[in-house]
């Protein structure tokens, strides 16, 4: 590893580290108004896992049915158990509606309705006139959503002429003596040679961390790299015991099956042929809640009513809707079960378990992206210079929940805000702020201890290991015992990690590195979960104690903040006030 | 059960740890054995020979087949890793990177000119007309015509099956590109198709194309570039008389 001072320096106005649907957004923003922008990305920017996204967007259109942004307000407020911050829920909910429109200019195939407007169909937890009808509020390209926005997305940004650093990995955030965001230390993964990007400001735009748990939809890719990054960097993670378990991952694989095919008019079946949605959630059966609906997977499965020899999965059918809507509306699907389970969805069910899917926690927000920690003056002091957004971030628009359809949403909006957030500040802050050796070495020396040589334990076995580990003791059903266990073990796991070796040295093209940094940040952002889920003794959206099986209001309606430094935890209320509109406030959540 | 997998190695730098004793320089064969399980994709297969030895590089990600990262070349024909089930290869499988673009290392190739090509062809949504208030209308029977166009996840698996792209990277769109080429020509809501059709004309970038149709085959995706190409060349047909 060469000295710091001899790495060399680039310069931009803004740096944007994850290029999925956040980043790319926040970046066309700021390249039309002619920024300096740096897009860096581990991976060619159409692999980011925006990509994978498959039922839609969410915004009050009423293209097919009666439909107001104030009911998708009250419907992610109560998806979020009450843990949302109204303000910046009113603000995406808003948002929704030009910022979809905004795609469709920019060349989204959306599908479209036979008076030609945007397709929508209905997801879970959507309702008419504050909790009355099914509302049908997800903008959809057939099940492809995801990859037909970050493409759009993509192809926009080369217009707009902005400057990509593909397959660049972000090691560290570089901070000043005042705690401002000036920049990040990059390795260029094909040559292998490390690169400074000086910047006036920095969005952490990397996604999730899926990859913490054993099975799950997720791309290799999410390993929380920009969440581990903000608390290497000292900014805490908010509300990190709140990680949503997809109803419908193919069961023992983990691939996702999206909540279109319960949008569609699909349901599930136990083992008994029972739709037994019917007992959990009477009113919205298959279209509750996620975590309502994958609690009610797992319930029926340890009462022994599964599915298969083995009882250990439930059915989900869709074949009574008929080959035309399944092949028409779902045909992402249609493949995913021919590839992987060798089955034609529009005739037989499809194998399903809840999987780890998303994180409603992350790196906390304000509803203008900037990063906010506690400070002197408060618990929401705004870092200078550096913003959050998409799942990295935490607004927190998701609270202990979130909806189908409101994660494209929330890269798009909060991507977006970023940008007009940047814009404003650069031009308040003209000048990059000096960057000097001793800001930049604690990042070099991250990078220099891969490469301590001599016997040690490998990546691959302690990341193994990490996974189970999280998904033994911080799965859907949490209780104090296991998690205290999985806390030491973890604790255990992370001083182990000191004496990992890489066998491999070499420069070029090095993915073994990548993935011993990836390990770092995994266990970082694992931390960060088991410690948030250990100390929160109630039960509130994904986050289910079966030793505290009640919502508590009075001691829990805040939010968490787990910091690295001592693993502590401090918590802050939750923002109740919306912009312009009444308080919802909590009320029993039923579906 | 165990498969049988003859990987192409290179490794650029001589410091990788590697297990071989073949000189780092030249690139070379290396088989592993890997314990197969039901329903094993080759990507899993590649995991399993990285867990054996660290030094092998391949690029993937979702491994569902909407990312596009590892398109490999297995027992000569081009296709993403992660849904190409080990079953349907005859073994020893021989794992190659795609053809005819440069190897940086292992399965890793440099796709340089393939994003060129693809940003060549301005693959983005042209609009004149001032933007309505909503969206911009458009007809289920105009939008089912993008289907089979905008699906492409830009794997490369297509264009570097292509004699024509091998021959001529740097002055043929080759499929890829056509592919999207087509589906901006075809979407009723662009309003650049004579500027797009021009810079299409002269001998190479779309007319290099012969029909020779491995894109078709290899597209893991089912996409028919060919067709695509064809379309073009009818339009410009339609536009000049």
């Amino acid at each position: 590893m060469p000295a710091a001072r001899s790495i060399p320096h680039r310069h931009f106005d803004a740096l944007i580290i994850g290029a999925g649907g956040a980043g790319l957004n926040a970046a066309l923003r700021l390249a039309e108004a002619d920024l300096r922008v740096a897009v860096v990305s581990k991976v060619f920017p159409t692999r980011s896992h925006t990509v994978a996204a498959q039922g839609g967007v969410n915004a009050a259109l009423a293209n097919v049915l009666p439909d107001n942004w104030h009911w998708h307000m009250f419907d992610t407020i109560k998806g979020s158990d009450y843990l949302g911050d109204q303000d910046a829920i009113e603000t995406m909910c808003r948002e929704a509606i030009p910022t979809v429109y905004e795609l469709e200019h920019a060349g989204v195939p959306f599908s479209r309705l036979d008076n030609g407007r945007i397709y929508q169909r209905a997801f879970g937890g959507q309702s008419q006139n504050f909790g009355g009808e099914q509302a049908a509020r997800t903008c959809a390209a057939a099940d492809r959503t995801g990859h037909a926005i970050l493409h759009t997305l993509y192809q926009q940004n080369l217009r707009a002429k902005t400057h990509f650093f593909d397959e660049h990995f972000a090691v560290d955030l570089i901070r000043d003596d005042e705690g401002a965001a000036i920049g990040a230390l990059v390795l260029d993964i094909e040559s292998g040679e490390p690169l400074i990007i000086e910047a006036k400001t920095t969005l952490l735009a990397t996604g999730g961390y899926g990859q913490v748990f054993r099975t799950n939809t997720n791309a290799f890719i999410n390993t929380g790299d920009g969440m581990a990054m903000a608390l290497r960097a000292g900014v805490p993670l908010q509300d990190m015991e709140f990680y949503q378990f997809h109803p419908t991952g193919v069961a023992g694989k983990g691939m996702l099956i999206t909540e279109a095919t319960r949008g569609e008019g699909g349901y599930l079946l136990n083992g008994e042929g029972e739709r037994f949605m019917e007992r959990y959630a009477p009113h919205a059966l298959d279209l509750a809640s996620r975590d309502v609906v994958s609690r009610s997977i797992l319930s029926e499965i340890r009462a022994g009513r599964g599915c298969g020899p083995q009882k250990d999965y439930v059915l989900l059918k869709v074949d009574h809707l008929g080959a035309d809507v399944v092949h028409q509306r779902l045909p992402g699907i249609t493949d995913i079960c021919r590839v992987f389970l060798g089955i034609d969805p529009a005739k037989e069910p499809i194998p399903v378990f809840p999987t780890a899917h998303y994180a409603m926690g992350g790196i906390p927000t304000d509803r203008h992206a900037r990063v906010v920690a506690p400070a002197r003056h408060g618990p929401e002091e705004v870092v200078p210079g550096l913003y959050a957004a998409g799942e990295c971030a935490c607004v927190s628009v998701h609270g202990a929940n979130r909806l189908g359809g409101n994660s494209l949403l929330d890269i798009l909006v909060f991507g977006r805000a970023a940008g007009a957030d940047i814009l404003a500040y650069v031009a308040e802050h003209p000048n990059h702020r000096p960057m000097r050796d001793e800001h930049i070495e604690p990042a070099v020396a991250r990078l220099a201890r891969w490469e301590r040589q001599g016997d040690g334990e490998r990546v691959a076995d302690v990341k193994a290991e990490l996974r189970r580990l999280m998904e033994d003791h911080c799965g859907v059903f949490r209780e104090q015992a296991t998690m205290t266990e999985g806390v030491e073990k973890l604790k255990a796991l992370r001083e182990r990690v000191e004496g990992v070796r890489l066998r491999d040295q070499s420069q070029t093209f090095n993915t073994a590195r990548i993935e011993a940094l990836e390990l770092d940040n995994l266990v970082d952002v694992g931390m960060a979960t088991l410690m948030s889920a250990l100390h929160r003794d109630e039960s509130r959206g994904a986050h289910s104690r079966v030793d505290h099986t009640e919502r508590d209001d009075e001691r829990w309606m805040k939010h968490s903040l787990y910091s690295r430094d001592g693993d502590r935890m401090d918590y802050k209320p939750v923002r109740t006030k919306p912009l312009t509109v009444d308080s919802f406030p909590p009320k029993p959540r039923v579906y | 059960m165990t498969i049988t997998i003859s990987v192409y190695r290179y490794q650029p730098d001589s410091d990788s740890g590697s297990t071989s004793s073949a000189s780092a320089s030249k690139p070379y064969m290396q088989t592993f054995e890997v314990e197969a399980a039901p329903g094993m994709m080759l990507r899993e297969a590649l995991l399993a020979i990285k867990e054996q030895d660290e030094t092998f590089a391949f690029r993937h990600s979702c491994g569902e087949g909407v990312c596009g990262s590892d398109g490999v070349n297995a027992n000569g024909t081009n296709c993403l890793a992660c849904i190409t089930p080990v079953a349907d290869l005859k073994q020893p499988i021989q794992v190659r990177p795609l053809p005819g673009r440069p190897v940086i290392r292992d399965l890793v190739v440099d796709m340089t000119q393939f994003y060129e090509q693809y940003r060549a062809v301005e693959p983005y949504l042209i609009r004149k007309d001032p933007l309505p208030e909503q969206e911009i209308r458009q007809s289920p029977e105009d939008r089912d015509k993008l289907d089979g166009l905008y699906e492409c996840i830009l794997c490369g698996c297509c264009s570097t099956a292509c004699p024509s792209f091998w021959w001529n990277p740097d002055k043929f769109h080759g499929p890829a590109a056509l592919l999207q080429s087509w589906r901006f020509l075809a979407d009723s809501r662009d309003q650049a198709t004579e500027e797009r059709l021009d810079a299409l004309e002269g001998p190479y970038k779309l007319f290099r194309c012969h029909s020779i149709m491995n894109c078709v085959e290899v597209c893991p995706k089912g996409l028919n570039p060919t067709k695509a190409i064809g379309q073009i060349k009818e339009l410009m047909l339609e536009q000049s008389v």
